[in-house]
């Protein structure tokens, strides 16, 4: 039983590090626009944003 | 931040009064909205309006009062506790956005919680006694605790905010029974954790935050598509237009163009203002407009307005009305009034928490008391913390979990089931209204027909006319032309090579190949009899006789077996036209339908009104500019993805393709969804007050309180998935 220790806290701290990284992808705007990047392919290169 | 904003220059006067759009932030309720317009109107003279939706306020005053009022009213709204800011479609996006990204946060915070707490949690419910020992159980408290109590802190802020902005008004909405529930839920697990106590309820506050923050996200993702459908209205005033000035042509924005300029028309393009042709001759479409499906000749003189557009040849139209006073702002203003003007809707679910949140505050009230009071009648060692421990199991039990989750599960679900029928919802409360309709209203032109005219019967040319026929027909922008073109290009005729093409506006196109003159336009320029055809027109190679080519606006495929399905689901349905009798008729005759002709746009909004005043719930099926005053008026409104910007904008559902069938499927759709809206609330409701007398009794344990609380969620959801198979 003591492998749990080691093992919750691990778990716990990889799941931070899974929201910290959602987190992260949030701040950085990277859910603000979900379609246009579907969309980029068909555009001209250098055409708008 | 306020104090430094002057919303004097934000005023706009009309007439005798002054007006001003604010942006209103802060409301979660129909009641907000409410107490909002009252307070403002307590003011002599004031109007105040609010559209929860969009969350603008319309507020005009008399001119007497000047424009300084704007602030004193602005502050007024203030005090109740909302944040104003002059409506500004940018900034608006920008907070939309930024609250997406908050919400997106909590929930994500809640999620990782749930899950944390869970792993500490399930050995508290399924380990034995003997196991399971003092120590051991205070440290797996202690865990979750750590865990949960910074996240329900931290991702129940939304809830917080609201409840405490209501509190501090003294309202109260279904936030406050949410964050009681949950900050009691956290206060009491601690003390009970301190006190080396057998029940903690950590992981049922972070639970009920997960659950709720899912449904309040749906919400808002759902309320987000009808603000960006209003946003659209102002930028149709945006656009630029080439202007004429001391002789050199100018690019401007339309709002900036003046009274007596010259606007230079291309063909094609639209007309940017209300103004007099000064040069030149044309036809311009007023489709949009008017909803006429013929184009009208126009020459030097006539009078065009803002949002037709030029068909043939290049105009000069003298500017006769500034943007701010253009037909296209009447109507637009027009269209704002009517959807003022209607009462706010009170959504479903809000109408339910209205009632549920006082019955489930009485209940964790008496069993405090009860509690104590039956100890001291018992003589009962009931302490104050087992009664409070009581009643709070009480409030976590009945807490609104479901009711934060039925409905927005129920609309997206049916919302992207509709979506794949090629039915855009683009209001989330539009499917109750459908629901709830009893009378149709229908636009003609464009709406129960085509609003494009196709070539009657079998082809009359020639396999050698045929590409003579397609290439003058393609170099016109008349719709006869157009249809014309489609018509041949779909049997696959590839066009002549003519060389010059000359158009004669009002009349038709014109080539020479080979000395030969061929000519395509009206009968009567071509010399050919069509007495009492409206949609015709003519084709001749100067040594062969003309050929007539007769066309009609047809009606959608599908429109008589769609108005009579819809007569089956007990809706009764007319015809709303602004065309002329002679071009009504037959469509009214063909579908069984009676008719008002030759309404304008306010006159629709009246017969619309005149209806609601009886009782009756309309919903308005159109398409055209001249129908979004009364789409805007109507209890609910679709308009078919061909219709005009403003069309498109005003209604609360759109749909895809040529036939008519979606509306009654839209309505079987909507239907549907309050059915299971209402299952939602009866099953959720009724599950949690299973357990309400074992919360009472002090029964419920933790394990108790999570189960309730996730089965009475996943049953809502699974009932709600149900309406994946709409339409199908």
């Amino acid at each position: 039983m003591a492998i749990f220790l080691v093992l919750v806290p691990l778990a716990f701290l990889l799941g931070l590090v899974g929201l910290g990284a959602f987190m992260w992808a949030l701040k950085d705007d990277q859910f603000d626009d979900l379609d246009r990047h579907a969309a980029e392919i068909l555009r001209e290169d250098g055409e708008g944003q | 931040m306020s104090g430094t904003v002057d919303y004097s220059c934000f005023a706009r006067g009309d007439d005798d009064r002054l007006s001003l759009y604010l942006q209103v932030e802060g409301m979660r309720c129909a009641s907000c909205a409410w107490r909002i317009e009252q307070a403002l109107q307590a003011h002599p003279g004031v109007e105040a309006r609010i559209n929860f939706s969009t969350e603008r306020l319309r507020l005009s005053w008399p001119r007497a009062e000047g424009a300084q009022a704007a602030n004193d009213y602005a502050h007024e709204v203030e005090a109740l506790g909302f944040h104003v800011a002059p409506f500004d479609a940018d900034s608006r996006m920008q907070q939309s956005r930024a609250e997406e990204r908050f919400l997106l946060g909590c929930l994500a915070v809640a999620g990782f919680a749930t899950l944390a707490v869970m792993l500490f949690t399930d050995p508290l419910w399924f380990l034995s006694e003997a196991q399971l020992n003092g120590p051991t159980r205070d440290l797996m408290h202690w865990a979750t605790g750590l865990i949960a109590m910074p996240a329900t802190l931290w991702c129940g802020r939304p809830f917080f905010r609201s409840a405490l902005s209501a509190l501090s008004h003294g309202r109260t909405n279904m936030d406050v029974p949410i964050s009681l529930a949950v900050l009691l839920a956290n206060a009491m697990s601690l003390f009970e954790t301190i006190r080396h106590g057998r029940y903690v309820y950590f992981d049922a506050s972070v639970m009920l935050l997960f659950f709720l923050l899912i449904g309040r996200y749906l919400d808002l993702k759902a309320r987000g598509r009808a603000r960006a459908a209003a946003e659209g209205l102002l930028a149709m005033l945006e656009g630029t237009a080439t202007v004429l000035r001391d002789g050199a042509t100018v690019a401007l924005r339309i709002r900036d163009i003046r009274l007596g300029e010259v606007l230079l028309v291309a063909p094609g393009e639209k007309i940017a203002a209300d103004g007099i042709v000064s040069d030149g001759q044309s036809e311009v479409d007023t489709h949009l407009v008017t909803g006429e499906t013929l184009p009208r000749p126009v020459k030097a003189g006539d009078t065009v307005y803002a949002g037709m557009i030029n068909t043939s040849a290049p105009l000069r139209v003298m500017v006769s009305a500034a943007a701010d006073d253009s037909l296209l702002s009447e109507i637009v203003s027009l269209m704002e009034k009517a959807e003022q003007s209607q009462s706010p809707y009170v959504r479903f679910a809000d109408r339910v928490a209205g009632l549920y949140a006082p019955v489930v505050h009485g209940l964790a009230l008496a069993t405090f008391f009860g509690w104590m009071a039956w100890g001291y009648v018992a003589h009962r060692p009931v302490t104050w913390e087992d009664a409070l421990l009581n009643a709070m199991a009480v409030l976590i039990i009945t807490c609104p979990c479901a009711l934060g989750l039925a409905v927005p599960v129920a609309q997206v679900v049916a919302a992207g089931a509709m979506m794949r029928r090629g039915i855009l919802v683009k209001d989330g409360s539009a499917l109750e209204r459908l629901a709830e309709a009893d009378r149709v209203r229908f636009d003609k032109t464009g709406t129960l027909t085509l609003g494009r005219p196709e070539l009657v019967g079998d082809m009359p040319l020639s396999a050698e006319e045929q590409p003579l026929a397609l290439a003058l027909a393609r170099a016109s922008r008349h719709p006869l032309s157009i249809a014309l073109a489609r018509r041949l290009e779909t049997h696959g005729v590839i066009a002549a090579d003519l060389g010059r093409i000359v158009e004669y506006p009002g009349k038709g196109v014109e080539a020479r190949l080979a000395g030969r003159t061929i000519r395509l336009g009206s009968p009567a320029w071509i010399g050919c009899a069509a007495a009492g055809e409206d949609l015709a027109c003519a084709f001749a190679v100067d040594d062969r006789p003309p050929q007539l080519l007769r066309f009609s606006d047809r009606t959608r495929p599908e429109a008589k077996a769609s108005v009579r399905r819809l007569e089956a689901q007990g809706l009764e349905c007319a015809i709303l036209s602004g065309d002329r009798r002679a071009a009504v008729a037959p469509v009214a005759a063909e579908l069984g339908l009676t008719a008002a002709v030759g309404l304008s746009p306010a006159e629709k909004v009246d017969a619309i009104h005149r209806q609601a005043a009886i009782g009756h719930r309309v919903l308005m099926v159109g398409d055209g500019l001249n129908d979004g005053p009364a789409l805007a008026a109507g209890h609910v409104s679709i308009a078919p993805a061909s219709a005009s910007d403003v069309g498109q904008m005003a209604a609360d559902l759109v749909f895809l393709g040529d036939s008519l069938a979606p509306v009654p499927t839209a309505i079987d759709a909507a239907r549907r969804t309050m059915r299971v809206v209402r299952q939602n609330f009866v099953l959720a409701i009724g599950y949690n007050m299973l357990a309400v007398p074992l919360a009472l009794a002090g029964m419920v344990t933790p394990l108790v309180a999570a189960i309730a609380m996730s089965t009475s969620s996943i049953i809502v959801v699974a009932n709600a998935l149900r309406l994946r198979r709409i339409g199908a």
